[in-house]
């Protein structure tokens, strides 16, 4: 008999190896227990205040003690991201678009795109690009760049009660003393030389901006928005993306649409965006504004510039192009205009679904702070909709994009043509108050093609929309070429038509 | 140590064991897992989109979580299919080593199709005749891609948004 079997026939063993067990399954089944405990407190739990927050906390430093999960996220807006079309590299050195695509030098002649106009970088540099772009050293401008590049609720309320706004800075923002303060500021801010105003801020977009310090709720807070969105509201545009303005239409309208009262939090979640991923005007000879009053779509901006008259009593334009004459339009970056015009908007898809989407940690659900392009996150931001493999999802988005790049740069030679094609008039002789309906061409032609080319995503936010749009803008360059010829051919008879530029198919 | 002592140390350990499972399993509401309360399936938070998509969806009144997920042919093969996803999903929330957007599994893709066939059968007896319905579209031959939910995405868990 072997020493292992009569082992296992002495009673203290067995008894010995049960102990053993149960001390071992104890333990595993208290580690379980401690594991299931944590997740239960997770789910519970989503903060833990450290601090109190207030309407003077501008620094994120200090909201990252109460929510150390989405700072680390919003942090991460440094990190050089880039896609096919989008970002502006790894290279920390800044990628001029201008040396990308030169046509865009012709078509901004004049004016300080043609100076500097990098791509963009994550929204931690917003405020260091702004304060070093050739666009503010090169060129002079207002202090109406803050509305967008800074943390500015707090800069622009000292600045409205110096200005005679009633309350204090301890008012609520939403509160009625807290609303007069910032739109004072905001009229204030404008006047003053960029040099000067952007001494009155810090910090690059931060919590303060989208959240309300006490309840953390989302907030808007950008005077501009405030304003754009109550005169969109006014009008009479078709806007079924965004139920709470057709809503507050048939209401008794006693008082002006407030988002921050009367939107979703679905809706909310563009808002918050929609406060500076926009068209504005926030050139020198107005305080900054949202052209929405009759509506969001490219032609209804347009109709708006179109009606709008200057102090001085001259039709809206952003600068007089120098080789045509023509009072021609600037686009800023329409992205909450074009995704209004999408079907990812119609289904209620919000901004913040597919560059903020939610990310799990344990069992808590945070939204992604790291702001960026959601082809950087295809898992999250659009399979969690979209149940198609992750290549093919990324492949159709770059399928858009290409064929949306194919068309902007036809439409941009056919515009850089028109210019090339007034300029030669001007030279031959014929003078500006002939060309006058050209001009108008190359206004229309212009405006629309930038307005694909500012807006960040190449055609993707509404790809049918951007196609329209580049195809008016062809159509309108394309209208302006041949009535120069016709100018001509009344100028001068006798003369031949003049012989269409050489250009690539 | 004599045996007398040790078999009160192994009664006392195996005691604190069971008392200690015991108490684990009221706490982790274990015996709710036994039940066809859609609320059970909540206990592990990160269902709750879907368990809040399904309050929104038209088989909200008509179809909870194991009517369309759990197989209806017999009790052995329900307990089974029950018994395997709890495992599993106990096993990825507990160690956290899953990938996300979690998508339904192979088998139980079947389970699901099975159950929108047992229901509509009166509906879907002309479309499964073509013989093309739960036929695997997969690379691997797994599952229909094709299939009833591919289209009907939203009856059993509500708009995505």
């Amino acid at each position: 008999m072997s020493d292992r079997s009569g082992a296992l026939k002495r009673p203290a063993l067995w008894v010995g190896m049960i102990a053993a067990g149960g001390a071992v399954g104890t333990v595993l089944v208290m580690a379980l227990y401690a594991n299931i405990s944590t997740r239960k407190a997770e789910a519970r739990e989503t903060s833990f205040r450290v601090v109190d927050l207030d309407e003077r906390s501008v620094d994120p430093a200090l909201w990252a003690k109460n929510y150390p999960r989405q700072f680390d996220t919003y942090r991460r807006t440094t990190e050089l991201t880039f896609t096919k079309y989008g970002g502006a590299g790894t290279d920390p050195r800044p990628i001029s678009k201008l040396e990308e695509d030169p046509n865009l030098r012709t078509i901004f002649n004049g004016y300080a795109f043609a100076v500097d106009y990098n791509r963009r970088r994550g929204h931690a540099y917003m405020l260091t690009d702004q304060r070093i772009t050739g666009r503010v050293t090169k060129a002079k401008q207002t202090g109406n760049c803050l509305h967008c590049h800074a943390a500015n609720s707090v800069a622009y309320r000292a600045v409205g009660l110096k200005n005679g706004a009633p309350g204090t800075l301890d008012d609520s923002l939403s509160s009625a003393h807290g609303q007069a303060q910032l739109l004072a500021g905001l009229d204030g801010v404008a006047k003053m030389p960029f040099e000067e105003a952007t001494k009155l801020v810090e910090h690059p977009v931060a919590c303060l901006d989208c959240h309300d310090p006490k309840t953390m709720a989302l907030r808007v807070t950008k005077p501009g928005f405030l304003r754009g969105i109550a005169a969109l509201a006014n009008g009479d545009a078709a806007v079924p993306h965004l139920p709470s303005i057709e809503k507050w239409r048939t209401g008794d309208r006693s008082r002006p649409y407030d988002p921050n009262q009367d939107a979703s939090r679905q809706e909310m979640r563009s808002m918050a965006c929609g406060q500076c991923h926009v068209e504005y005007y926030c050139g020198p000879k107005a305080t900054l504004f949202f052209p929405w009053n009759k509506g969001l779509k490219v032609e209804e901006i347009e109709a708006f510039y179109d009606e709008y008259t200057f102090a001085d009593g001259h039709r809206f334009f952003d600068w007089k192009h120098p080789l045509t004459g023509a009072e021609v339009l600037k686009a800023q970056h329409p992205e909450f205009e074009m995704w209004s015009q999408s079907l990812h908007a119609r289904s209620g898809v919000s901004c913040a679904d597919c560059h903020m989407p939610y990310v799990r940690e344990g069992a808590i659900k945070v939204s992604d702070h790291h702001v960026r392009s959601p082809l950087l996150n295809i898992s999250r931001s659009c399979q969690t909709c979209h149940r198609f493999p992750e290549d093919q999802l990324k492949a159709n988005v770059l399928g858009i994009q290409d064929r949306h790049r194919a068309l902007m740069l036809r439409a941009e030679d056919a515009l850089v043509q028109l210019i090339t094609a007034v300029e030669n008039a001007r030279k031959s002789g014929l003078d500006d108050g002939t060309l006058a309906q050209v001009s108008e061409f190359q206004r229309k032609a212009q405006w629309r093609v930038d307005f694909i080319n500012a807006e960040n995503s190449m055609g993707f936010h509404a790809p049918q929309e951007a196609a329209r749009i580049l195809g008016e803008s062809i159509d309108y360059s394309r209208q302006g070429y041949v009535s120069i010829a016709a100018l001509r051919e009344v100028a001068r008879p006798s003369k031949p038509p003049v012989t269409p530029a050489k250009r690539s198919p | 140590m004599s045996v007398r002592l040790l078999a009160v140390l192994a009664s006392l350990l195996t005691g604190t064991f069971v008392g200690a499972s015991g108490f684990t399993f009221i706490s982790a509401k274990g015996a709710s897992y036994l039940t066809d309360d859609p609320a059970a399936c909540v206990n592990c938070h990160i269902m709750r989109d879907q368990y809040a998509a399904w309050q929104r969806s038209s088989h909200h009144a008509q179809a909870t979580c194991n009517d369309c997920h759990l197989p209806h042919d017999n009790v052995v093969h329900a307990l089974f299919v029950k018994a395997s996803n709890g495992y599993r999903h106990s096993k990825a929330f507990t160690l956290q080593n899953f990938a996300e957007p979690i998508r339904i599994v192979p088998s139980n893709s079947r389970v699901l199709e099975g159950n929108c066939l047992r229901c509509h059968r009166e509906m879907t007896d002309a479309i499964t005749a073509h013989g093309t319905l739960g036929v695997a579209s997969t690379p691997a031959g797994q599952v229909d891609l094709n299939g009833c939910v591919r289209c009907h995405g939203d009856v059993g868990h509500g708009p995505h948004r």
